[in-house]
């Protein structure tokens, strides 16, 4: 275990400066104009080239994409998706030399309402962006994050996914494809020049508020993470796609992995960080950026001038501990410029692990957390560090029948469900959703044995008092009622079920 | 205004919990901690009435806890167990003798037997010997793999059914960070079990009592119990590269407690994917002990040392173990390969 730095030493000392004058590796003719690694200088041409080669590689590889298909990317704005686009582009290009034959569309989320920036700051941003979408002339959709006070419930149910198409399949679809070629060109739908659905701001002042109910930076980022993910996928839905493309780089997806093990996201790792991740069922959330380094795309944007909005993000300029998420960055970014197989050597262990969903029957969804959709892992065994969790909390806490966690200093008192500050809020949900106020929320305990390990963390950062958790969307709170319902209906009728939950 | 103990709600709260952030008095936060290890040892089915257990003592603070709660429990609980000491002498002046002191301190107060092996009967040579060949790098590869199969070597010889260790959370959580940034899959997926299934003959199963106890509440318990441990880092351990996974460790739980916890949760929960090779279990043509190779690694280090090719067990020449193997020489542009570094 203590050999790890040395192992590094000897590969370290040997390289030698990159000299300027230095061929290119690959072709061994032009000049070198970049160095990939510690020894690989490619000249301009061959840079390009391997680029873009490594893309087209990564789809042909895992044969997920089929001839025809709608495939949504999702764009931030930052180096890594902007590259994506470019790659994309480059793929569909009529001089490509295997052409991609997907039908792409662009997706942008505006994030500026969470994360608080000006209605002019944002609006700034947008019309950067479309400038950069409208130049690829693919459909794109521009879409703020208020929409997801707006989404249905069905958005955290796993769909029902088309049936597995074999790998034979594939095959038989792409020679399908290439003999009806009719010029397969995207159609490039009519724009309307509205830079942004208008935004109300109460809609903005509500997403706020339902970030800052968040009391560490971490769990506010997690909670981030998921709203836009449900996003995503909704518009995906809306629009006609079924695949999702993330800008995700090796780098990112490295930074990911360690801090998704730090936030107990242990079972759900695969998912994050694998190529490719169904559980959503019907739309499939792809990362084809992954073969990447961050190094490598800056160097490509910079070098093939691919333009790249800055957006700031939650942890935009805070300290390094601010959050775990931001913290376990600046640890591998600065393990990484010591020890520079760090990145790759964590990227390697996502592609160890288990990408299968379990479940497959997804008519009922017990299994399956609230918020990130993903299996639960909850199933108290006897030896775990959940169950030993537990232990540990209620053996540190008075023997009263009170389940949930009681203050020690200030005993709460009994009706504190509707606080004068989520009072208002509550009325107005109820006002447009629907049945809430008189229902009130799902209690949090109730809540918290709909979610995983990890989501679990993240609604209890939101603080123990049930107004904070009644600012989560709509749509999360109905269906936490509905499988409430669900689950007292299967109560009463337990005893004339037959065992078929073993089945499938 | 004092703070109340948040379990009896009567005493005065003396300390708060790392673990939960709960305000706990003395007498309660001894009964949750040592309830926590008893239950660990329950759920996890860890020990049998009758079993003879060996408890490796380095004289620090994990094992110094971890001898007095076995012993505590032990009777408490009445586990049938019969107790022994078991531990280590790397042969290293200055630190282990001087920490070995607090073990023998150990076993007069707590009434056990004690067997020390050491790595110079059991090898020939001492840390300090090894350390003057080849100096304060790599060195803790030699006494990691030494001290392993030490601890075997001694439990076989005192006849213990199991040992256990003082491993904490906090140390399973690095283990498991560590594993990932050296991409050791196979360790990733077997570092945070509770105890090594029996891997056959000539090695005692192992198990971690305090796998979920953390290292600061082990200090705690330590202090409020006034036990006698000995708290020197060993000095010849620069070992950088741990050192970062252990900083950020311990950053993350300043930012979140529970992280340490978390981690583990996850490691417990990884599942590797089929078809990714793993090594299989065989074992040394040598000397008989577990090994994924034709000779173990203590062998390889051994031979090293012996031969004056110290580099010999450091990074991978698993082509070179037949030639070690028959006794066969190595050619020069290897042997050059394979000697120290001199600076």
């Amino acid at each position: 275990m203590c050999q790890v730095d040395e192992d590094y030493h000897g590969p370290l000392q040997r390289a030698e400066v990159p000299s300027v004058s230095k061929k290119c590796v690959k072709c061994k003719e032009a000049t070198a104009a970049v160095v990939i690694r510690a020894g690989d200088a490619y000249c301009r041409g061959c840079f390009k080239e391997y680029f873009i080669h490594k893309f087209r590689a990564m789809l042909g590889k895992n044969r997920v994409i089929f001839p025809g298909e709608k495939v949504l990317l999702a764009v931030s704005g930052g180096p890594s998706s902007c590259s994506m686009l470019r790659q994309v582009q480059e793929g569909l290009s009529h001089n490509a030399h295997k052409k991609l034959r997907f039908l792409p569309g662009v997706v942008f989320i505006d994030e500026g309402g969470a994360v608080g920036q000006s209605v002019e700051e944002r609006q700034r941003t947008v019309a950067e962006l479309h400038a950069v979408f409208k130049a690829t002339s693919f459909p794109f959709h521009m879409v703020p994050l208020e929409q997801v006070l707006d989404l249905p419930s069905s958005v955290v149910v796993t769909a029902a996914s088309p049936s597995e198409r074999a790998a034979s399949a594939y095959k038989a679809a792409v020679d399908h494809f290439i003999q009806s070629d009719t010029t397969s060109c995207v159609t490039p739908r009519q724009q309307e020049e509205t830079l942004l659905p208008d935004v109300q701001e109460s809609h903005t002042h509500s997403l706020q508020q339902l970030i800052g109910s968040a009391k560490t930076l971490t769990a506010k980022e997690e909670l981030l993470n998921t709203l836009r993910q449900h996003l995503l996928v909704h518009t995906a839905r809306t629009e006609g796609y079924s695949k999702v493309m993330l800008g995700d780089n090796c780098t990112r997806l490295a930074v990911k992995l360690l801090s998704s093990i730090s936030l107990g996201r242990g079972a759900q790792l695969a998912q994050d960080t694998g190529f490719s991740d169904s559980r959503y069922g019907d739309i499939m959330l792809l990362r084809p950026m992954t073969e990447y380094s961050a190094k490598e795309i800056a160097y490509y944007n910079r070098m093939f001038r691919v333009p790249a909005v800055f957006t700031a993000s939650l942890d935009t300029r805070t300290a390094d501990k601010s959050s775990i998420q931001h913290l376990t960055e600046s640890f591998v970014i600065k393990l990484q410029a010591d020890f520079p197989s760090t990145v790759s050597t964590i990227y390697r262990t996502s592609e160890k692990l288990q990408t299968a969903c379990r479940s497959s029957s997804t008519e009922e969804c017990w299994d399956r957390c609230l918020l990130c959709v993903c299996a639960l892992d909850t199933a108290a065994e006897n030896a775990s560090a959940f169950k030993a969790t537990l232990i540990s909390e209620q053996l540190s806490q008075s023997k009263s029948p009170k389940a949930t966690r009681p203050n020690p200093e200030s005993t709460a008192p009994a009706g504190q469900c509707c606080s004068p500050a989520g009072g208002g809020d509550c009325g107005k949900a109820a006002s447009d959703g629907g049945c809430c106020s008189s229902a009130k929320a799902p209690e949090t305990a109730h809540l918290r044995s709909l979610l995983c390990y990890s989501c679990q963390l993240t609604i209890k950062d939101m603080g123990s008092n049930q107004s904070s958790v009644e600012h989560l969307p709509q749509y999360i709170l109905s269906e936490a009622q509905r499988r409430r319902r669900r689950s007292q209906m299967r109560q009463e009728i337990r005893d004339f079920l037959l065992d078929e939950a073993d089945e499938g | 205004m004092p703070v109340l103990c948040s379990n009896c709600v009567d005493k005065r709260a003396v300390l708060k919990r790392p673990k939960t952030g709960h305000s706990l008095c003395k007498a309660c936060f001894f009964w949750a901690f040592e309830e926590e290890v008893h239950l660990t040892i329950v759920a996890a089915n860890l020990f049998k009435p009758g079993e003879i257990v060996g408890i490796a003592a380095s004289g620090g603070k994990d094992s110094t806890v971890l001898a007095h709660l076995m012993k505590l429990l032990n009777e408490r609980y009445n586990y049938g167990l019969e107790l022994m000491l078991l531990s280590v002498d790397e042969g290293i002046s200055g630190y282990r003798d001087d920490s070995l002191e607090t073990v023998k301190r150990n076993q007069q107060q707590y009434e056990l037997p004690l067997k020390i092996v050491s790595y110079e009967e059991l090898y020939g040579w001492t840390m300090d010997a090894i350390v003057k060949q080849i100096g304060l790098k790599n060195n803790c590869t030699f006494c990691g793999v030494f001290r392993r199969q030490a601890l075997d070597r001694g439990a076989i010889m005192l006849k213990v059914d199991k040992i256990c260790t003082g491993h904490n959370a906090d140390d399973v959580a690095e283990t498991v960070l560590m594993n990932i940034l050296r991409g050791d899959i196979a360790r990733l997926r077997r570092c945070t079990a509770i105890s090594t299934a029996s891997e056959g003959q000539g090695v005692v199963p192992r198990c971690k009592p305090l796998k979920y106890a953390y290292e600061k509440e082990i200090v705690l318990y330590a202090y409020f119990k006034k036990l006698d441990y000995f708290s020197t880092e060993c000095i010849y351990s620069p070992n950088a590269y741990r050192g970062h996974a252990r900083t950020f460790l311990k950053d993350l739980e300043s930012i979140r407690p529970s992280s340490i916890m978390d981690i583990i949760h996850s490691g417990e929960n990884l599942s590797v994917r089929e078809g990714v090779k793993m090594p299989v279990q065989g074992t040394c043509n040598r000397c008989g002990y577990i090994s994924s190779q034709s000779l173990c690694k203590s062998c390889v280090l051994l031979e090293g040392l012996n031969r004056g090719l110290p580099k010999l067990g450091i990074g991978k020449h698993h082509r070179l173990h037949d030639r070690i193997l028959n006794q066969q020489p190595l050619t020069e542009k290897e042997e050059r390969k394979l000697k120290s570094i001199n600076f």
